[in-house]
């Protein structure tokens, strides 16, 4: 076989490999819960609603998801707004200690996240904030942050400093040049860096676990993974709302798939 | 329109880099000044101080009369074309065209009526609704130049304007500016590294090395009575040939007897009949180019000597490997002291 065949076998394999988990939950969500544990058959017989059905009245799963989108929504604005300041001071103004300030940003994301666990517990403990939605919010922040600066520093960086200094020998103040010249260049960027955490606080589990007490504040994976009860897993209804919570998050993804590609590769190449 | 002047302008970055070591630049009201110089001499860093993006580290900066060391670009009232033209790629030409005035508050039909006078003469009038990415590089290159004369700017600075274009259209673009500069009368600082561009367009050249200025003066006398021998060997095309050798006897003048430098523009010496002649050298490789010859030569009968290059005219060629004699007319020729690089006059 020619080298070019080879390659669409690999390709295809490697569609039908990361394919087929996702084909093989959403029709398992769709499947009645008595067949669940019979004969496995590649194409379904019986479809049904049931377990959706059962998610959304017995379970009341929209709590989960109100609550990760609020938690998660809010991560993201905040990352992008602060942190695409933060990082546009990093890639573009002078000032005493950058490089040390960089390695500080990226030494607080490599932390294992269950080292910080417990004292993350106490001091929201103390400030109150166990069980609501700072309390998630804040902490998320701690890891997300980071990623947006990273993200955005080398964003900004390559995008062309002389058009900037065109703008200010223009008369554009600093605020101006950023809102009128910088913004608008870099929302692939900000774009792309929104997604990436707003998926990572989406499926945020160890922290949303910890600082949660019960299903008034739990997020979406929270929530799924306390559907096990004592005697049984009802597989079904844990499919169907693995399959609710992708969702938003694929369509998010490629809704904007073209920027995100350009958000991850932007300078790699001079264009 | 305004003078320039850089009065005693030091720059030193962070890292101990020195980029400009007490720079005395003026530039008269309408002059058209070219800083030239080889890569890392100074001469962006000299213009983005007169721009204000960039911070002396000592010295002042005036425009007109005004002190603007400490002035933002943005209160300077000046206009900048970048190398890479720097061109709002999210903006159409009219907006790019407009955003000067726009920033300065100026009246909407103002603004409008304004772009329209720019773009029409830069033949710009029928691409104004497209895009940077749009465009071709001699397009972009007048957009570029129409942003920076639709503001009516004390002064216009260049930085490398001509480099990103084929030579063709450099050529073009380069009478262009000319043109531009005799209509408006404007005082234009104009950066290149091309001996060439900054010749042919200057009012007056600053050649500038490590930071310094070695000579400041109307094209024709640089390239004329060049004062060190950096400038002789930067100015004129193909570079000037240089002879070591010993000063023995003075008559006159105030030389000092040592090590001195003879330079002799290829241009200067003539190829001779081999007997009677102020050199012999040996042929190494003929270039004809169309006009003229550039001739390689070895000095010496064996042509093992200092390579000389002369420009001859096309007839006769002279056969490679022949031995020939070089004439030297004695009004150019080119003295500096090899210890110090300057000028013996």
């Amino acid at each position: 076989m020619s080298r070019a065949r080879w390659g669409t076998v690999a390709i295809v394999l490697l569609v039908l490999g990361s394919g087929f988990p996702l084909y093989w939950a959403i029709v398992s969500s769709f499947t009645p819960e008595a067949r669940l544990y019979g004969t496995p058959s590649l194409i379904p017989r019986v479809l049904v609603l049931d377990h959706y059905r059962a998610l959304f009245t017995q379970r009341e799963f929209w709590v989960p998801i109100r609550n990760s989108l609020i938690v998660a929504g809010s991560t993201t604005g905040f990352c992008v707004l602060v942190g695409g300041l933060c990082a546009y001071a990093l890639a573009r103004l002078r000032f005493r200690g950058k490089a040390p300030l960089l390695g500080l940003i990226l030494a607080v994301s490599v932390f294992p996240q269950i080292s910080v666990v417990s004292p993350l517990y106490l001091l929201l403990r103390r400030l109150h904030l166990i069980n609501t939605y700072p309390g998630l919010i804040l902490p998320y922040l701690t890891f997300a942050m980071p990623l947006t600066v990273w993200l955005l520093v080398g964003f900004f960086r390559q995008l062309p400093a002389e058009l900037e200094e065109a703008a200010m020998v223009d008369g554009a103040s600093r605020l101006r040049t950023i809102r009128e010249i910088v913004w608008p260049l870099a929302i692939p960027g900000l774009a792309a860096t929104a997604i990436l955490t707003f998926v990572y606080s989406w499926n945020e589990f160890l922290f949303a676990l910890s600082f949660t007490l019960g299903p008034e504040r739990q997020t979406v994976p929270v929530a799924i993974a306390l559907f096990r009860g004592q005697y049984q897993v009802p597989w079904g209804q844990i499919l169907a709302a693995a399959v609710v919570a992708t969702a938003p998050v694929a369509l998010l993804v490629l809704a904007f798939q073209r920027r995100i590609v350009q958000g991850l590769t932007a300078g790699a190449v001079k264009g | 329109m305004a003078s320039v002047r850089l009065d005693g302008v030091e720059k030193v970055y962070p890292n101990g880099h020195v980029a400009a070591r007490g720079l005395d630049i003026d530039v008269a009201d309408g002059e058209f000044m070219v800083l030239v110089g080889p890569s890392g001499c100074g001469k962006s860093t000299a213009l983005r101080m007169i721009a204000g993006l960039e911070t002396p580290t000592a010295g002042r900066v005036l425009i007109g009369d005004r002190d603007v060391t400490a002035l933002p670009p943005q209160e300077r009232d000046i206009a900048m074309v970048f190398q890479s033209y720097a061109l709002y790629p999210h903006m159409t030409v009219r907006e790019n065209l407009a955003f000067g005035l726009r920033m300065r508050g100026a009246a909407r039909p103002a603004i409008a009526e304004r772009v329209e006078a720019v773009a029409r003469p830069l033949g710009l009038d029928a691409v104004l609704d497209r895009k940077p990415g749009q465009l071709s590089g001699g397009q972009r290159q007048r957009v570029a130049l129409g942003r920076a004369m639709v503001r009516d700017p004390k002064v216009f600075l260049f930085d490398e304007p001509l480099s990103n274009l084929d030579a063709k259209l450099r050529v073009e673009t380069r009478a262009e500016l000319a043109r531009l500069h005799r209509r408006l009368r404007a005082t234009i600082v104009y950066v290149t590294h091309d001996q060439e561009e900054a010749l042919t367009l200057g009012s007056r050249v600053t050649v500038m090395r490590d930071g310094v200025v070695e000579q400041v003066g109307p094209p024709m006398e640089v390239y004329r009575r060049p004062a060190s021998v950096f400038v002789a060997g930067f100015v004129g095309s193909p570079a000037m040939n240089f002879l070591q050798g010993d000063l023995v006897a003075v008559f006159g003048g105030d030389a000092q007897r040592g090590p001195v430098t003879l330079g002799i523009r290829p241009h200067d010496l003539v190829l001779t009949p081999a007997d009677n002649a102020d050199l012999i050298a040996r042929v190494d490789v003929v270039e004809p180019r169309g006009s003229e010859l550039l001739v390689h030569l070895r000095l010496g009968a064996d042509g093992q000597g200092q390579e000389i290059r002369v420009v001859a005219p096309p007839e006769p060629m002279p056969p490679v490997d022949s031995v020939v004699g070089l004439h030297a007319d004695r009004q150019r020729l080119h003295w500096f002291d090899t210890t110090t690089g300057k000028r013996i006059e």
